[in-house]
């Protein structure tokens, strides 16, 4: 049957990414929040994130990108993308963060490139699972079905 | 009097100067039933609760008419931090008693306790998590306990000043004056 299909792909899909920690407790929290009253607030924070996440994945390109890099402004960049992250609960993107903010500590350029390779690729693996979560979850609804609850 | 029904509706000045946050807070704080208000500077935050620049004669009711129960407000803000905002406050003769409590993602104990001993109810640490709404109601009451007591003041203060009242205090007065010696929440109460 079709929705107990993508129903299946859907558990393990949110088990492969709770298990590789590319999203964290704090993602579970948010599904929580998400009700009648507020049916599209999963939808909405995880647009939000995108959207200021690229920005400022941007950000830092073109800060990196500079002869002379202002430190202060890419840890100021780092630390508001750690902050969103962690909002979110995309746990891999906050940890790179993390380990980014010390190379800016210790004005490190070389270390702070490295790192901001890194980030666009965690933030684009948290990226592609949340679309292919909330894709799955639009299916299901659609076909009548209702979404698997993970403990 | 001194009993608060618990269907009174509290409302909450959120603070928070980015997007995802605020959104998330105002989830939380609804979800705890609670009426929001966000805002996305310590500067609109002041506007809002009445406060204009140094004047601190406005009474703490916003522009909207609507009275702010407790403030939340990150820490990290340009311009305005949480604690500057803090610090306006607890320096406003009309809005001392509301409390406020201060969010960081950061774990900073000479930031924490920097806030607390400004006045700060508490310190959140982000991301905020829906057990932490819990934590709002204690202060929220000690904040109207606060103000009750500060009218209570004034009434009295109104009626010893002008002579011919002097004997004619209401009943109620009595009547407050027994419900406030038993409180279950004291002013003295030190938050650490």
């Amino acid at each position: 049957m079709e929705v107990a299909c993508l129903q299946r792909r859907f558990i393990d899909l949110t088990a492969t990414i709770f298990q590789q920690e590319i999203l964290d407790s704090q993602f579970t929290q948010l599904q929580q929040l998400q009700d009648e009253s507020s049916p599209n607030f999963i939808h909405e924070v995880v647009s939000l994130f995108f959207q200021e996440a690229e920005k400022l994945l941007n950000e830092l390109s073109k800060a990196l990108d500079q002869q002379i890099v202002d430190f202060k402004k890419v840890d100021a960049h780092v630390h508001r993308l750690k902050g969103s992250s962690a909002s979110i609960g995309a746990r891999r993107v906050k940890d790179v963060c993390i380990a980014f903010r010390s190379c800016c500590e210790e004005n490190n350029k070389d270390g702070c490139i490295q790192h901001l390779q890194q980030v666009n690729q965690e933030y684009y693996l948290v990226k592609s699972n949340l679309e292919d979560l909330l894709k799955l979850e639009k299916q299901i609804l659609a076909s009548g079905g209702s979404i698997p609850t993970m403990k | 009097m001194a009993v608060v029904a618990t269907e009174t509706q509290y409302r909450v000045l959120a603070v928070d100067d980015n997007l995802l946050d605020r959104k998330l807070i105002e989830r939380l704080l609804k979800t705890s039933s609670y009426q929001v208000t966000t805002v996305d500077s310590g500067s609109k935050a002041l506007q809002f609760l009445g406060l204009q620049d140094d004047q601190s004669n406005s009474p703490p009711v916003s522009s909207d008419q609507h009275v702010i129960n407790l403030v939340i407000t990150d820490y990290c803000m340009p311009e305005m931090t949480g604690y500057d905002l803090l610090k306006r406050i607890k320096e406003s003769s009309s809005l001392k008693d509301i409390p406020v409590v201060i969010m960081s993602s950061e774990n900073v104990p000479s930031r924490i306790n920097r806030c607390l001993e400004e006045g700060a109810e508490e310190f959140f640490l982000k991301p905020v998590q829906l057990s932490d709404m819990k934590r709002l109601k204690p202060h929220i009451l000690k904040g109207k306990y606060k103000e009750q007591q500060q009218q209570e003041v004034l009434q009295n203060n109104n009626n010893t000043s002008s002579n011919n009242n002097s004997n004619k205090r209401k009943a109620m007065d009595d009547e407050t004056s027994r419900e406030m010696t038993r409180p279950r929440l004291t002013s003295s109460l030190t938050v650490l």
